[in-house]
């Protein structure tokens, strides 16, 4: 017999981690990357990674963790998979300590801890201001060493086009297309796990790379699978605008001393020490952000009025800065010219990441049988607003799950995908390339680089911080506008060797069809939790809105269909969220 | 709006097997652009500094903000991120060309699957037994870490490699950036126990023994890695695990 056979589409900390763990028990593993896995927006995350190891004496434990997590979430996340996630955190910080990651240390030779928000704890594991970069370059080393061994075959460069159905509607493998070549072939599989990260550049400019355009989530969306929480969206408090990018300053300069101020009738004005005493800048993103953005956009007390107000470390120590911050202060360096060891950065909100995405049951599976999902692009871990430095933790958690259970489930069905028909694989092959042949025959007049743009300005402007129900509305019907519109595109190279511009056009529709989903999402949602705020409708529903949102694909004209599940609270009573004083939850365990 | 434009002047080449050209191009100035937000235009609106209509132009490009090592490409004469390539920083024509050591895909786009190569040669990884739990990993003291920390920084962008003078289709040579993870790994305390088996492989053909030492690499590297260091360092190290090798077998066991 076969060996068990598993696809991976998505080379980021949940799609290596689950290589890892499939290829370990003896699997095959065919990992899909649109690039090299090393490249992936993994990299991209600064701030470290959470771990209640408490090894400053603090009296830290899993279940703090657990609580500060479900209470930082505004009580939306169901609670046994946190709860799964933080009992595992320490051991995969160790796992990932002995994989030989560059986690700072302490006199002892200890792994340091820092502060995050929304804890009283150092809980962080970190190196330097790019922990992400260095925990991916580490498993990507592990999977580079199965790949050696024969059990992981990279397809890098490849775009994931959909999973393949069986007659009973289980997932049987994909169809994927080389970027190079535009050459479209089936893959088999008895299992796939999507771990294809979030979908910040549907807000056009954000915090995220620009591989993180939902598009794969949104097909299997599109497939059948349902997707959670979309609304969700969680804007980060300190980035650096910029013309082609919002770059991330790590919430991790909070951690190690930085403060938010703004000028107020001519004086310093530090209004997160002053309003939030016990958290101080400290407080989780979702209530930073919002405000940052009232004190730039209503109070107009911005930097010279402009949409910015300070972070500041250049009170710190330089050399721990550089030591413990050295990436991100050399990022805002390079990009602005300005040393923020001697002078404050200017910083604003940007989009950073999704608490929704696909739907998973506590075995990382999603409502296809045999299709999974783990890290961003699942729905499970964050609730209302995700927690800093619990993102690094969800990924890869999310892996360390998945990749099992779908072994688990490949070795618990009857017939392999060996015994299917070949003519299942060849109709899914031929539909994909008919669909490529329009693409590259659309010879309308518009830009699909400009009709993102446009999409990007009414996500950001309308579907952020602020939410109104009219202009919800309003955006949802321009969305749709812009969909008509797509079809009116030109692709203006008719090569099909390594033509960015026809895989671009088709994401950009997947991107659309995600926007409706977030939009009427928000525009339901009649409350206001973590990170989705409504000024009518200010406080937290629980009777009406303590649960999940669950979207349905109803046809690519059709808006989604929606109904609703309620969250698991069978560990935490929900209780109200205030972080103007310290979280009694967690002080009481 | 200001009526200031960019000229860039790009090397452009269909596939590996056309013969390149250069295409003019003019876009609006914006500040705080850089070398990536001009290409975007170019994007939004393909057409050339004549007037003509184009193709948009190819190239790499992910995270923005020098981290991912995806958008190298040679600027001014210059291998670098286009990313960090501020815009107010060029002179103009700003002009563009691929990496001309890796085979060009399309326009500024190369394939570096070379890189990834060596990394398995050189067995760039810690073993581990398994990621079931076994508890801590060793300790390590900072000032240790500090140091793997930079060379863990690489980020495979290529960009030493083309600034090479001994990396090409002759020598087959692996270059600064692999060279340096053989350091990373054996300064580890499990990464060393395997320390011979990389060592070996830096002996081999295309190996640390083709290094000219033009000392350009750490000259260009974006991450500031101390490759010519770690050459260095491994040149020793190889030379000693020769000796021993020759000397026989009473080399200390570690």
């Amino acid at each position: 017999m076969a060996n068990d056979k598993i696809i991976v589409v998505g080379g980021g900390l949940a799609g290596l981690m689950t290589t890892i763990k499939a290829a370990e028990s003896g699997a095959e593993v065919d990992l899909f990357s649109v690039v090299s896995v090393k490249r992936s927006h993994s990299v991209c995350a600064q701030g470290g990674i959470n771990g209640a190891v408490d090894t400053k004496g603090e009296g830290d434990s899993p279940a703090i963790h657990l609580d500060d997590t479900v209470y930082g979430g505004d009580f939306l996340a169901n609670q046994t998979p946190i709860k799964a996630m933080t009992d595992a955190a320490p051991k995969i910080i160790h796992l990932l300590d002995r994989m030989g990651v560059t986690f700072n240390r302490t006199n002892e030779g200890l792994l340091d801890f820092r502060r995050f928000g929304g804890t009283m704890h150092h809980r962080t594991a970190y190196a330097g201001a790019t922990t992400g970069q260095q925990l991916l370059y580490a498993l990507d080393e592990q999977v580079r060493s199965f790949e050696v061994d024969g059990l992981v075959n990279k397809f890098e460069g490849w775009e994931f086009l959909g999973v393949v159905l069986d007659d009973e509607g289980r997932a049987r493998g994909i169809t994927a297309q080389d970027m190079k070549t535009a050459e479209v072939k089936t893959f088999k599989s008895d299992a796939v796990i999507m771990a294809t990260g979030g979908p910040g550049i549907i807000f056009g400019k954000s915090t995220n790379s620009m591989i993180n355009t939902g598009s794969a989530a949104s097909l299997v969306y599109q497939q059948g699978a349902v997707y959670a929480n979309g609304e969700f969206i969680q804007v980060h408090p300190t980035a650096i605008p910029g013309d082609d990018k919002l770059r991330l300053m790590s919430e991790s300069a909070r951690g190690e001393g930085g403060r938010i101020w703004t000028y107020k009738d001519g004086k310093p004005w530090y209004f997160l020490e002053e309003k939030y005493p016990d958290y101080g800048n400290l407080v989780p993103r979702d209530i930073a952000t919002r405000e940052i953005f009232d004190v730039c956009v209503n109070q107009k007390l911005g930097i010279n009025g402009e949409n910015m107000v300070y972070l500041d470390l250049s009170h710190k120590d330089s050399h721990e800065l550089d030591v413990k911050l050295g990436g991100i202060i050399e990022i805002y360096e390079k990009f602005t010219g300005d040393d923020p060891r001697k002078v404050p950065m200017k910083i604003f909100p940007a989009v950073h990441y999704s608490m929704g995405g696909i739907w998973v049951d506590y075995d990382q599976m999603t409502s296809i049988p045999g299709l999974f999902a783990a890290g961003e692009c699942d729905y499970s871990q964050h609730g209302g607003n995700r927690l800093g430095a619990n993102a690094l933790l969800s990924a890869i958690y999310g892996g360390h799950v998945a990749g099992p259970k779908a072994i688990e489930y490949v070795r618990s069905l009857d017939k392999s995908y060996e015994d299917l028909d070949d003519s299942i694989y060849e109709a899914y092959r031929k539909a994909e390339e008919e669909k490529f042949e329009n693409v590259m025959n659309m010879d309308g007049d518009e830009n699909a680089y400009a009709i993102h743009k446009e999409l990007g300005r009414i996500m950001t402007d309308n579907v952020t911080v602020v939410r109104h129900n009219d202009k919800l509305l309003e955006t949802d019907k321009e969305i749709v506008k812009l969909m008509e519109r797509y079809e009116n595109i030109n692709i203006n190279d008719t090569k099909r060797w390594s033509n960015q511009a026809a895989f671009f056009t088709r994401q950009l529709w997947n991107m659309l069809v995600l926007a409706r989903v977030i939009t009427i999402g928000a525009y339901n949602r009649n409350e206001s939790r973590g990170a989705h705020y409504k000024p009518e409708f200010p406080e937290r529903n629980d009777e009406e809105w303590l649960k999940t949102t669950m979207a349905h694909f109803e046809g690519a004209k059709e808006s989604p269909r929606f109904d609703y599940q309620d969250v698991d609270v069978s560990l935490i009573t929900p209780r109200k969220r205030d972080y103007t004083k310290k979280n009694e939850g967690s002080a009481n365990k | 709006m200001s009526e200031e434009t960019i000229k860039l002047n790009i090397k452009r080449q269909e596939n590996n097997e056309t013969q390149p050209y250069w295409e003019e191009f003019e876009v609006g100035y914006r500040e705080n652009m850089n070398v990536i937000s001009a290409l975007m235009d170019i994007q939004t609106n393909p057409v050339n500094a004549k007037g003509q209509k184009t193709t948009p132009v190819t190239w790499d490009m992910n995270c923005l903000e020098e981290v991912c090592g995806i958008c190298s490409m040679v600027i001014n004469g210059g291998a670098r991120q286009s990313c960090t390539a501020l815009i107010d920083q060029l002179e103009q024509p700003i002009t563009l060309e691929p990496m001309a050591t890796f085979p060009v895909v399309k326009d500024l786009q190369v394939d570096r699957s070379f890189m990834f190569e060596g990394l398995k040669r050189v067995q760039a990884w810690v073993p581990i037994d398994g990621t079931h739990d076994l508890g801590p990993g060793p300790r390590i003291p900072e000032k240790k870490r500090q140091t793997s920390y930079e060379l863990s920084k690489c980020m495979s962008c290529g960009v030493c490699l083309e600034v090479c003078p001994n990396v090409n289709d002759n020598s087959g040579f692996m270059g600064a950036a692999a060279i340096s993870q053989v350091r990373l790994f054996n300064l580890h305390p499990t990464g060393s126990m395997n320390k011979d088996e990389r060592l070996e492989a830096l002996m081999d053909e295309g190996g640390i023994a083709e290094c000219g030492m033009a000392q350009n690499c750490v000259q260009a590297c974006p991450q500031g890695i101390p490759l010519t260091t770690s050459i260095a360092a491994m040149q020793r190290e190889s030379s000693f695990h020769m000796f021993k090798s020759f000397f026989g077998s009473d080399q200390e066991v570690e």
